[in-house]
């Protein structure tokens, strides 16, 4: 896991590490972490670009009421990481601005 | 921009900080008054915050021409208008008019769209531009318009702006002609002596003003016969959906939906009699998205965010009243449920009319007492 975030884990009770993917680079996380930590924890400094200013996001609410914390996962746009728990391998990717509609419904 | 004194005069006040009350307040400043504009308090019912955003010509009218004709007349003075408040506050409404379409879901549904406005359009003397369209005509439109569209009627004068910048970009340019906005809680009474109003709110503050304006939405229900005014308005509530923000693909706005200029999806078009209740009820949002995916199969996946209701202002006609009070001159009236669509209207000639009684004979189909004669 990169040194550099500015985030640090509080002592919990540890379980085995599971890796998931942020944007291509394997890190390892808790089970019991939402996508939202993983994030954080993993040193990026941010998760999406706004859809019009394209500007920098990163987690803010950490309670599913800010909508700050979009990514993709596993191919699916604008998804809540902080509403979002990990699992092993997740891929995980930046949200740059708004959803495509079409790409779900029509895959090709 | 709270008045600390107990005592304040101007030309005119305007009681309802809406949409209605701000065109009218601009437009007077536009003409030189002085205007305060009093705007209850978040207790308000607030109707301008839950409008859907519709600058909406076909149907208006329908049994009123003069109706069909200031509607007409709005659309036409909107793109001044929205670039007036994009030149002095930097707040771009996102006006767009080049056209919308009413789908419908049935056969009978289109045929009945149809006839009643080739009836506008015969009362128009043909000059009312629409066209019925088939499903393949919609898809030229909308290609994600699904199989259950029997088509659709097409108006090219139809717009859609977002509610929430206008309402914003209205009150910072009103601030910033020296406009004073005031949230003093409802107003308790409002009384004539001479030629002197005097408006006492529920937080015992007075202002004094030679002319005023009821722009209160349903509360001029209550406040029009202090003044000798009738205004017979009663709720109706509209639920509207809203969605995640996703990449442009509606490209006109239609009756029922619409994409912002942001990407988000707002789904909207109930009409309920419940009385003040603002809420949203799980039936009714549930009947909202199963025509919605009738009409746009891909927003299948599309995913909810929030949801509200609103209470439209509405009068047993469903059209405006515009009318000063005979028994206290100086006390107008303004009252409609298209608060969006009539803005330009509202700003421009409604207001030239109140800042220098300036009326148009047409008008007065809109005085109250079409529902007392």
């Amino acid at each position: 896991m990169p040194t550099d975030s500015h985030f640090n884990r509080q002592a919990i009770r540890e379980s085995s590490p599971i890796p998931v993917t942020i944007n291509g680079q394997t890190i390892m996380v808790q089970p019991n972490d939402s996508v939202a930590a993983a994030i954080l924890l993993s040193g990026i400094e941010m998760n999406r670009r706004t859809p019009i200013s394209g500007k920098k996001r990163a987690p803010y609410c950490m309670m599913g009421v800010c909508f700050d914390c979009l990514v993709q996962i596993n191919g699916k746009e604008n998804i809540q990481a902080c509403m979002t728990k990990v699992e092993a391998n997740m891929d995980i990717r930046t949200q740059n601005g708004a959803r495509l509609i079409h790409h779900d419904l029509n895959p090709s | 921009m709270y008045i600390s004194e107990n005592q304040k005069s101007s030309d005119t006040c305007v009681i309802g900080g809406g949409i209605v009350g701000l065109a009218i307040s601009l437009g007077l400043l536009r003409n030189g008054h002085n205007v305060t504009l009093l705007d209850e308090n978040d207790n308000g019912l607030r109707a301008s915050r839950g409008n859907f955003g519709l600058v909406w010509v076909q149907g208006k009218g329908d049994t009123l021409p003069q109706y069909a004709t200031i509607t007409r007349q709005s659309a036409k003075l909107w793109k001044p208008f929205a670039d007036h408040l994009n030149a002095e506050t930097g707040i771009d409404i996102q006006l767009e008019q080049k056209g919308g379409l009413y789908l419908c879901l049935s056969e009978d549904e289109l045929q009945a769209r149809q006839a009643m406005l080739t009836k506008i359009q015969q009362a128009a003397k043909n000059d009312y531009p629409f066209s019925t369209l088939d499903l393949a005509q919609v898809r030229e439109f909308f290609p994600e318009a699904g199989p259950e569209v029997t088509g659709a009627t097409w108006c090219p004068e139809d717009g859609h702006l977002n509610p929430l910048l206008y309402l914003r970009a209205m009150t910072e340019l009103f601030l910033k002609h020296g406009g004073k906005l005031v949230h003093q809680g409802q107003v308790i009474s409002l009384k004539q002596q001479d030629k002197d109003f005097t408006i006492t709110t529920q937080n015992n503050t007075v202002f004094h003003c030679g002319k005023v304006i009821l722009a209160a939405g349903l509360g001029n229900q209550r406040l029009a016969p202090m003044v000798g005014l009738n205004a017979p308005v009663q709720p109706n509530r509209g639920q509207v959906l809203v969605s995640e923000r996703v990449r442009n693909f509606l490209h006109y706005p239609t009756g029922h939906v619409r994409q912002t200029g942001e990407g988000t999806v707002q789904i909207g078009d109930s009409k309920e009699d419940v009385g003040l209740n603002q809420g949203t009820t799980l039936e009714t949002m549930a009947l909202i998205a199963s025509r919605a995916r009738k009409m746009f199969p891909i927003l299948k996946d599309l995913r909810l965010v929030r949801a509200w209701g609103a209470l439209r202002v509405m009068t047993p006609d469903g059209y405006p009243i515009y009318q000063q009070s005979l028994s206290n001159p100086g006390a107008y009236l303004v009252t409609c449920h298209s608060g969006v669509t009539l803005g330009a209207f509202h700003q421009g000639p409604l207001a030239d009319w109140i800042a220098n009684n300036d009326f148009d004979p047409a008008w007065e189909v809109f005085n109250a007492n079409r529902f007392t004669l």
